[in-house]
């Protein structure tokens, strides 16, 4: 690319153009205003990223107080702490909370924050739509708090199972917050897969093939596709779901010719994939600590982005496996188990990869390392278990026991939320500008995985002793009370350790050490920029050249350069090659996204109380749309000299 | 709990019509060599089981804990729990050999840099890649084969499983409730149906057809010593086939989420000897006792007259509603309220005075009986044996 081609009266960096008056041209032009309005107009992906995060873990928090008051109450037989009804509340809270508010949530946190760094670009695409998404998240689930704290929670589990769920079975407005819950937070959903698979085949830097992509960001990728191909299944049916609630339809009601099974088909469409839409995130994590842990390129590039391809596609054709029990045809049964066998083979052939990375590299084990070492011996069991319940004639027996529970909490926390930690931990000085301790890490990390085993693998022979899921309480003499009992101890332990890792964060952002650029030594383009990033993210667009570009290119990083200053813009590129393509302007803050969040809460929420909130709100709502996107002058899309 | 092989019923033994059922009926004739012929194709009987587990150390106390209980997956007390506990026991024995292998790849991995901690360029290709690269391939293959061996015994097993169901000399009708189980035993004729609630009663190695239902909710059948789990879905009759191995006494509970007592859903289960079996089904074809004392006759009159024939049937009495458990034979019951509370006095009395309080949420209203009411519900209730 060149900046040759400047027309005198805009300004672009370059030559002419570098070093502290590009970095006061930039910020200038990126920043926001100051104050509440400011705030909330921004367009920044870093602080919208940095709030998803914070608020997943306000949830993640939430659903764990959750978590330990179940376990709280399953500790003894027959036990009177909480009562049935509420702990039904809880237990579906927990599970909601945990997979729509806290994990899909906070692996697009994540995404939103480094994509943009790891491709080299300015700025997110539709910055103003990550802001909304944002706030309807926001919107949505404190609506679902609010309504559990007021004793309307949604009580008919995370599954929602009609007719259970139905009008008849569940009268009051409980389950529609949760229904409305969903449609807020697929909403959120989308925008942002839409936002991130927009950005990575049109931002990255000129010369990142795809064939050179990080494998976070092929893992961004991946599961960016499966969220724009398994939402709307979800939408579809708690749509469907809140109309026979909310004005009569008969979908699910097997006396007027509706089936109810046709929910459970709709909901693990989506369901099933949703597993790997926070899994394959939590793989790319683990990629890019090992790789830069063990200071050489993971083994296997072409193998280990063939795996995530193929488990992205798998995860299509598995979710008939939540329903062996519903005496669907046996003959579809095989083709089910047969395909859920056979994500064991990409997910075996990753695990062996990372691994071959640790034998051939010279590992530090420091923190976010020793996370991956964490996770791998986990997450296998639960990928184990994952083959067992896969086979129709075990799965009749474990399914709905405490088995399975055990089963997915080892694939969600050993596969997803130790490498999320992890992340945590390797990117915590881009994003604040200080180290976590590494002792404190190393020891929240040894309770972690202390008090999840404890926690967790008792629940794997509860299940094969007859213990159902989802009961408030179970009788005593039936061998379950001293598991039960262990396994609470375990839920406490790892309690503690999330305290100490939140203390660590919080004790670091103070005191921590100052990180620098590139503390860790690592290879792709986050590290290239100051942290944490000034609002431009980099001065000029860096040009890459292989995998790893700041191993293989030292302190001089080549950069393009021809961008305006006085303008936001950012460097578009072709989709497989990287070619610089265009220059787009890109969106300035704007309080509009905000605006039309609130309209659009008010018409989600209202229309739980009436179909009249959809027709009067939805006024306000085009308003504030129309106002987001009204054109601005000379706003058209430039096409770049090669 | 296994292995006693009397039961004390309240039947006499030489009831009428119970030689004449088994001629009638042929079934249970049938099935006589049913079973027993298949038992011969069980690859483990159930006394070598322990030394076949012990065989697999890593996973022997996962399962032998886990072995003994009236409600355990690896019970093996039925046809379906021989096959599930071999099943169990080749996908035990792969996934651990690969979860092994996968530990001391790792191990091996982290050990054998452990000292170097000095930086060096790195290079791309490191020796010792393409040995790697063969092993990668190795372990693939090794994944893909143990996979296409467990998918291979699985399919085998359930196909088993199907052609188990060919040949049932019993046919019971379970149909799930919020929070409750209605069980009929269909008889020839409508007078030789039997009904009863909450508690199931199994002759030995006799095959029996168990129809599924819902009238509500989405319910699931499992009594994991003799079977995996059914779903009972309404709008649609499922089936299941139970075959018992062994006399005993075992505990089903629904497994599906069904609303605010779904903890509070079991299902007794009594497996016993044929004969014993007969004098059961017999003693349950009898209409319900006269009340005898007066305080019985007291409660007789409040059961038809008040609020409790409202729901529940009596056979032989003028209280026949359907929506609530069949109390024609309720004080033979091991307990009240599938499987909330015992069955014995007290605990009769703690339910009929309020049944909100230990299983709250239930559609069984609280009454408030008078202290006189309530001593002569219990009578009578008690007396129903």
């Amino acid at each position: 690319m060149s900046g040759e081609r400047t027309d005198r009266t805009e300004l672009r960096d370059g030559a002419g153009l570098t070093g502290e008056i590009l970095h006061q041209h930039l910020a200038r032009t990126w920043s926001r205003k100051p104050g509440l309005i400011g705030w909330l107009s921004t367009v920044d992906h870093k602080e919208i990223g940095r709030r998803y995060m914070v608020t997943a873990m306000i949830f993640f928090a939430l659903a764990g107080i959750l978590g330990l008051v179940i376990r709280a109450q399953l500790a003894r037989p027959d036990s009177g702490l909480i009562t049935a009804d509420r702990y039904n509340q809880i237990f579906t809270m927990h599970g909601t909370t945990m997979m729509f508010l806290f994990a899909v949530p906070v692996m697009e946190a994540m995404a939103i924050y480094l994509v943009p760094l790891m491709l080299g670009t300015r700025n997110i695409s539709f910055p103003r739509l990550n802001a909304f998404s944002y706030y309807v998240y926001l919107a949505g689930g404190t609506m679902v708090w609010v309504a559990f704290l007021l004793n309307v929670g949604p009580d008919a589990g995370w599954f929602t199972y009609v007719p259970l769920a139905g009008p008849e079975f569940s009268p009051g407005k409980r389950v529609d917050f949760w229904a409305q819950m969903v449609t807020f937070t697929e909403v959120a959903a989308l925008a942002v897969a839409v936002e991130l698979v927009a950005t990575i085949l049109k931002q990255r830097a000129p010369g990142m093939s795809l064939a050179r992509m990080p494998l976070f960001v092929w893992g961004v990728l991946v599961t960016a596709l499966m969220i724009i191909f398994s939402m709307p299944s979800i939408a579809l049916t708690s749509a469907m779901l809140m109309s026979d609630r909310l004005v009569g339809t008969q979908f699910f009601n097997p006396v007027e010719g509706g089936d109810p099974l046709l929910w459970q088909h709709l909901f693990w469409f989506f369901g099933h994939p949703e597993v790997y839409i926070i899994f394959i995130p939590a793989l790319g994590f683990v990629s890019q600590i090992t790789e830069t842990f063990c200071r050489r390129p993971v083994f296997a590039y072409p193998a280990m982005v063939l795996s995530l391809v193929s488990i992205g596609l798998l995860a299509f054709g598995l979710w008939v496996h939540h329903m062996f029990a519903t005496g669907l045809p046996r003959v579809g049964y095989s083709f089910y188990t047969a395909a859920s066998m056979a994500v064991a083979i990409p997910s075996g052939i990753q695990i062996f990869c990372w691994i071959a990375t640790i034998w051939l590299g010279r590992p530090r084990f420091r923190t976010p390392l020793l996370y991956v070492v964490a996770f791998v011996i986990t997450f296998v069991i639960g990928g184990l278990s994952g083959v067992m319940v896969a086979s129709v004639p075990l799965d009749l027996q474990f399914h709905d026991s405490y088995f399975v529970v055990a089963h997915f909490h080892y694939v969600l926390i050993g596969g997803a939320v130790f490498p999320l930690l992890g992340a945590f931990t390797y990117w915590f000085p881009k994003i604040t500008g200080r180290m976590m301790s590494d002792t404190v890490g190393k020891w929240t990390l040894g309770l972690l995985f202390a008090g999840f085993n404890i926690a967790f693998f008792p629940m794997h022979m509860l299940g094969i002793m007859g213990m159902p899921r989802r009961v408030y309480t179970y009788p005593a003499g039936m061998g379950w009370d001293t598991l039960n009992m262990i396994s609470t101890v375990g839920a406490f332990i790892v309690a503690a350790a999330v305290l100490l890792f939140v203390a660590n964060a919080f004790a670091s952002l103070r005191w921590g050490e100052a990180a620098g650029a590139d503390p860790w030594e690592g290879s792709s383009l986050e590290w290239a920029t100051s942290s944490p990033p000034p609002a431009y993210n980099f001065a000029h667009i860096p040009v890459v050249s292989s995998r790893t570009p700041l191993w293989d290119e030292g302190d001089g990083l080549p950069v393009a350069t021809g961008l305006k200053v006085k303008h936001r813009e950012n460097l578009l590129t072709t989709v497989l090659d990287a070619i610089p393509d265009l220059r787009e302007p890109s969106p300035d803050p704007s309080i509009w996204s905000f605006v039309a969040a609130v309209s659009t809460t008010a018409l989600f929420i209202g229309s739980i109380f009436t179909p009249w909130a959809l027709v009067w709100l939805s006024i306000p709502t085009t308003a504030a749309l129309i106002a987001w996107f009204w054109p601005k002058p000379g706003g058209a899309l430039e096409q770049e000299a090669r | 709990m296994r292995g006693s092989r009397s039961f004390s019923l309240n039947s006499s033994p030489g009831f009428p019509g119970e030689g004449d059922r088994a001629k009638r009926g042929g079934g249970v004739l049938r099935s006589q060599r049913g079973p027993s012929t298949r038992l011969r194709l069980v690859p483990l009987p159930c006394e070598c089981r322990g030394g076949f587990k012990r065989s697999i150390t890593l996973l022997a106390p996962l399962l032998l804990t886990a072995c003994d209980g009236i409600q355990s997956a690896t019970g093996g007390d039925g046809w379906h729990g021989e096959r599930f506990n071999s099943l169990f026991t080749l996908f035990m024995a792969v996934t651990g050999i690969a979860y092994l292998l996968v530990l001391a790849f790792l191990a091996a991995a982290v050990l054998r840099r452990r000292g170097e901690a000095r930086y060096e360029e790195a290079g791309s290709e490191a020796p010792g890649e393409r040995g790697i690269t063969r092993t990668l391939i190795g372990w693939t293959a090794f994944i893909v084969a143990g996979l296409t061996i467990l998918t291979i015994g699985s399919y085998f097993a359930d196909r088993g499983a199907a052609r188990a169901a060919a040949a049932p000399a019993l046919e019971i009708r379970v149909t799930a409730n919020q929070w409750w189980w209605d069980v009929e035993y269909v008889g020839a004729t409508p007078q030789k149906t039997v009904r009863t609630a909450n508690e199931l009663h199994l002759p030995v190695g006799v095959p029996a057809h168990i129809i599924l239902a819902s009238n509500d909710v989405i319910h699931s059948f499992w009594i994991p010593n003799l079977a995996g789990k059914q779903d009972m879905i309404p709008g649609r009759v499922l089936d299941a086939t139970l075959t018992p191995k062994h006399i005993g006494e075992y505990r089903g509970q629904c497994a599906e989420y069904c609303g605010i007592q779904h903890a509070h859903m079991a299902l007794d289960v009594k497996v016993e000897s044929r004969a014993d079996f007969q004098r059961w089904r017999a003693a349950q074809l009898m209409p319900a006792r006269l009340p005898a004392t007066p305080l019985q006759k007291a409660g007789y009159t409040y059961f038809m007259s008040r609020e409790c024939s409202a729901c529940h049937a009596i056979a032989g009495t003028p209280a026949s509603a359907q929506v609530a458990p069949d109390l024609t034979h309720v004080a033979s019951r091991k307990t009240i309220a599938a499987g909330t509370l015992p069955m014995t006095r007290g605990h009769l009395y703690g339910w009929v005075a309020d049944p909100q309080g230990p299983k709250p949420g239930n559609n069984m209203p609280y009454i408030g009986l008078e202290p006189a009411e309530l001593h002569a519900v219990v009578a009578y209730l008690e007396s129903l044996k």
